[in-house]
């Protein structure tokens, strides 16, 4: 087990070193961003001043060491258009995204579950059929164009749900979260539900795929000879079985959850590491769009960690050979 | 009259498949009495399994019990409502599977999905559960039964875990076990061992057994009673010894010619000519027909009803042979 | 007296079987199935009215000298001044939406499929060169095969475009990197299986070269695959590509693609002008939906194990 893990680690280290070669240089592409922070009437010496205290003068090879060495001291530089340091800018976004992401896997299971599990017991039905043409629709419609029906439905010409923004938050044990007042769900519901969509189509298929596939197994038909009551069966029998295969892929699409946060946080105009990111791009700001890539990597990699082992707690099969070994 | 346990008349269970129907189950009728051991037996595609399904109330759809009685200790099974079906599955009638690593589920305890037997019908605490659960393993002969308790499937061998689904079968006493093949999917030395193991605790509880099973040597020193089926039907049936030594049906005749044991090394084992028929489409008359050596122009016009002999003894043909002289009896015995 | 020999049979020709080619009968089972088919009906209609867009439009948008500031913000259906009737409205600028609809079509679909296609055709060959080579080859192009695969596109996407800046041939570029990798993924694996098959080895005796082997013998059977994801990742790349535009780092002002029209109308939507936005969106959906469906049902045709 431990020399699983060990092998884990390494290649999880390899991987985050390739990134930050490929994200330096490759971010080091593009324009002079030293052209979007100054002037028209700032002098040649001015000019170089700026370039100067900003590092960019000297040669890039040196830049990335330097950058490198910042890495280690937990430094990525500091934003050009901010001001700040590029990780805390990050960082102190990173709240605000982690509850967005958080709160849509939340629907993602509350809603896809039921749903994929029903679709999966009576296939047959109307009902049924009419979910699984639903969740073709869920994840054939582009993100952005969801969020703008969404505002428009609810926002616009329901006014029952706020276009943009977040909620008041509270601080509790140092974290800062607008999940616990009701003005801050009205704020996290759409954008939620939005990146959600997706998601939520994804567990309505997987969980009927693997709901019929329950039903047909021989361990059901034998509690059925039981005498155990259906609901017992599939709550029970089959749920346990299905749960194995949808948290190894939830958890890996919380990465993308993450990822695709960016679209909806600009739509919603949510204060989190997405809309920061699109920000920089547009102004390029070097050291903030390093700081996200390195974030999101060495995040995916703690997610992918995270899922390994959570795969060996709820099977058993692989937890009781694997502690054997 | 002997009090019968369970008695089957005319049980018919139909598949409506986009194909046609499929008459997997037509016309069997069996009688088990109290402690008794039945030996169904019939080749793959016989309607055996789906017998036992039938009793159990267990058939998938498109499939379904169309016609017949199942009356268990004078109770109809057939048309009884899913609720009350329910409650006597697992509790008056209880039925074990070909493949053990099949029919327990992986990622649940063996504690609970034998605990979960008794509390399906009974009101008591999990402690009170889990302690017979315990006594049950301790019967069939698992050592270390409390540890083994927390177990999971995977983490037995074939045989052992076969005994797990042997012992929650007993669990709630019942009066009849359906085993639907139960060794098959065993090593040979293990399938002996716990064909005597399960002879012993039936006899010992009381309980009558139905073992579905396609290999007549494991039925000959086993069963009290033996039912041959044939393309859905009981073609024969009776006392062991009695339709063993003495077979009036071609087919069980032809099923005891063909075995191994009954053939002169050296010479060409004696098979029965042709295959079963596919189920959605039987020939009008026996449906054992054509292959049958002294088949006539009856025969292959008319379906042949179940005749009734002394001693409990049936059989569907129209020219049973008998070696000693057999009284028909009426039929509405 | 002659008599006919009973014994002797007369010899019978078997008739000739008439066998529905696979062609005929992938065919035939996909139109079983009334939604994929309007799905297709669908799908066609986009494609045709796409393609004719110049001639069946009142307007060119992009042809400055036709559109009129004046007109511009005109609801659905009512006349503009430059004397024809704005089905569809018109947006801030005074371009006609319904004639800027159909160009932007034009531009999604070409640049999702000729990414596609691009992604596709590279995708495959690293597909077959690995499965045919084996070994640490092998192992090495599937490293970059999964590692690519494990990050998600929108990322990726957003950081070349970030780098590369905007253009046509810079988005489907990273359109395509975005995409090949499903295809190696794919093929690889079909062609792991077909390696083993007998027809490999009857080729390989003849003494036919690795390449010939390859792409005249594996690269056929490969296909059926491929199709199913062609037309799952188009629809993707599309959504992919409007996405970017909306947020404004995909294509310039001078490629108008849906996706650059619908973030021009994102302003007018509080102020309820919906149709800027909305019907160059529904237009996205009907096409990623349609092409959606057709591709599910492919995908379901072509493995009948996976019976509904």
């Amino acid at each position: 087990m431990l020399s699983f893990f060990i092998r884990r680690f390494a290649q999880a280290a390899l991987v985050i070193a390739v990134m930050v070669v490929l994200v330096f240089f490759g971010v080091n592409v593009v324009g002079d961003p030293i052209w979007m922070l100054i002037s028209p009437e700032m002098d040649q010496e001015a000019i170089e001043k700026t370039a100067a205290a900003l590092g960019l003068d000297k040669p890039i090879i040196e830049q990335f060491f330097h950058f490198v060495k910042g890495l280690f001291q937990g430094d990525l530089g500091r934003s050009f258009v901010h001001g700040e340091p590029a990780i805390q800018l990050i960082l102190s976004r990173m709240g605000a995204t982690m509850e967005l992401a958080v709160v849509a896997l939340l629907m993602a299971i509350v809603f896809g579950l039921p749903l994929g599990m029903y679709a999966g017991l009576y296939p047959d039905r109307r009902s049924s059929r009419m979910i699984m043409s639903g969740s073709i629709l869920g994840f054939s419609l582009p993100t952005f164009w969801v969020g703008l029906m969404l505002i428009m439905l609810f926002a616009v010409m329901l006014g029952w749900l706020p276009a943009s923004g977040r909620g008041e938050t509270v601080s509790i044990f140092g974290f800062e979260t607008s999940l616990l007042t009701l003005n801050g769900w009205q704020h996290i519901a759409l954008p939620a539900f939005n990146l959600a969509l997706l998601k939520i189509s994804l567990m309505i298929r997987l969980a009927r795929a693997g709901t019929r596939e329950a039903m047909l197994m021989d361990y059901v038909k034998f509690a059925r000879a039981k005498g155990l009551k259906e609901s017992t069966i599939i709550r029970v029998h089959v749920l346990k079985n299905i749960m194995i295969p949808i948290v190894t892929v939830l958890g890996l699409e919380f990465g993308s959850l993450v990822a695709f946060s960016v679209v909806t946080e600009t739509i919603f105009s949510w204060p989190g590491m997405g809309k920061l990111l699109l920000e920089a791009i547009q102004r390029l700001d070097r050291p903030v769009i390093v700081a996200y890539v390195m974030v999101v990597v060495v995040l995916f990699v703690v997610i992918n960690l995270i899922v390994d082992l959570l795969y060996s707690v709820l099977d058993p099969r692989v937890r009781i050979t694997g502690a054997k070994a | 009259m002997v009090s019968h346990v369970l008695e089957i008349r005319d049980l018919a269970t139909h598949f409506m498949t986009r194909a046609g129907v499929v008459k997997a189950v037509d016309g069997v009728s069996l009688t088990v009495g109290r402690g008794e051991v039945l030996g169904l037996v019939g080749e793959s595609g016989s309607g055996k399994s789906v017998t036992g399904y039938s009793i159990m109330g267990l058939v998938d759809p498109p499939g379904r019990v169309v016609g017949g009685s199942i009356k268990l200790e004078g109770e109809e099974l057939v048309g009884m409502d899913d609720d009350s079906l329910r409650h006597v599955r697992g509790k008056k009638i209880a039925m074990i599977f070909q493949d053990p690593m099949m029919t327990l589920n992986p990622v649940l305890r063996i504690d609970t999905q034998m605990t979960e037997a008794i509390l399906a019908h009974e009101n008591v605490s999990k402690k009170a559960a889990l302690a017979r659960a315990q006594q049950a393993l301790e019967r069939v002969g698992i050592p270390a039964a409390a540890e083994r308790l927390k177990a999971y499937p995977h983490q037995f061998s074939g045989g052992m875990r076969q005994r797990v689904a042997i012992a929650t079968a007993l669990l709630n006493q019942p009066a009849v076990i359906i085993a639907d093949e139960p060794t098959t999917a065993l090593d040979v030395t293990i399938q002996s061992q716990i064909l005597a193991e399960i002879q012993q605790l039936c006899r010992e509880m009381g309980t009558a057994l139905i073992w579905i099973t396609h290999d007549l040597t494991v039925v000959a020193g086993l069963a009290q009673r033996i039912a041959v089926m044939y393309a859905g039907r009981v073609v024969e049936a009776g006392l062991v010894n009695e339709v063993l030594d003495d077979p009036l049906h071609p087919y069980t005749r032809g099923l005891l010619g063909s075995l191994p044991s009954a053939a002169i090394p050296g010479q060409p084992l004696d098979q029965i000519p042709g295959s079963t028929p596919s189920l959605g489409r039987l020939p009008p008359g026996c449906a054992f027909s054509p292959r049958c050596r002294d088949a006539t122009e009856l025969c292959r016009q008319e379906a042949p009803v179940n005749r009734y002999f002394s001693n409990g003894r049936q059989a569907r043909c129209h020219h049973p042979v008998s070696t000693i002289a057999l009284v028909a009896t009426p039929s509405d015995v | 007296m002659i008599q006919s020999n009973p014994t002797v049979a007369t010899p019978v020709e078997p008739a000739l079987v008439k066998q529905e080619t696979p062609w005929r009968q992938f065919v035939r089972t996909f139109f079983e199935d009334r939604v994929a088919v309007t799905g297709l009906m669908m799908l066609l209609l986009i494609i045709i009215t796409a393609i004719l867009a110049p001639w069946i439009t009142p307007q060119n948008p992009y042809d400055l000298g036709t559109v009129d500031l004046m007109d511009s913000r005109i609801p659905p259906g009512e006349q503009t001044m430059e004397g024809y009737t704005a089905w569809l409205g018109t947006d801030g600028v005074g371009r006609d939406l319904y004639s800027a609809i159909l160009y932007g079509l034009r531009i999604s679909l070409m640049v999702g499929v000729v990414s596609g296609l691009i992604a596709a055709s590279f995708g495959m060959c690293v597909g077959l060169i690995a499965a045919y080579a084996g070994g640490k080859v092998e192992a090495f192009i599937m490293r970059i095969v999964d590692l690519q695969l494990s990050l998600p596109t929108i990322l990726v996407a957003l950081i070349l475009v970030a780098a590369l800046g905007k253009g046509v041939d810079k988005i489907i570029f990273a359109l395509v990197v975005v995409q090949w990798a499903y295809y190696a993924r794919t093929v690889r694996g079909t062609a792991l299986v077909e390696r083993n098959k007998e027809y490999v080895e009857a080729a390989q005796s003849l003494g036919l070269s690795k390449t010939r082997v390859i792409f005249r013998h594996i690269l056929p059977n490969c296909l059926a695959p491929v199709i199913v994801v062609l037309t799952v990742q188009t629809a993707h790349a599309i959504s992919l590509e409007a996405t970017l535009s909306f947020l404004g780092v995909g294509l310039p002002q001078t490629e108008p693609s849906l996706g650059v029209l619908i973030a021009n109308g994102f302003q007018y939507m509080m102020s309820g002008r919906y149709w800027i936005s909305v019907f160059p969106g529904l237009a996205l959906l009907l096409t990623i939906v349609s092409i959606n469906l057709v591709g599910d049902r492919i995908r379901d045709v072509l493995n009948p194990r996976l019976e509904k």
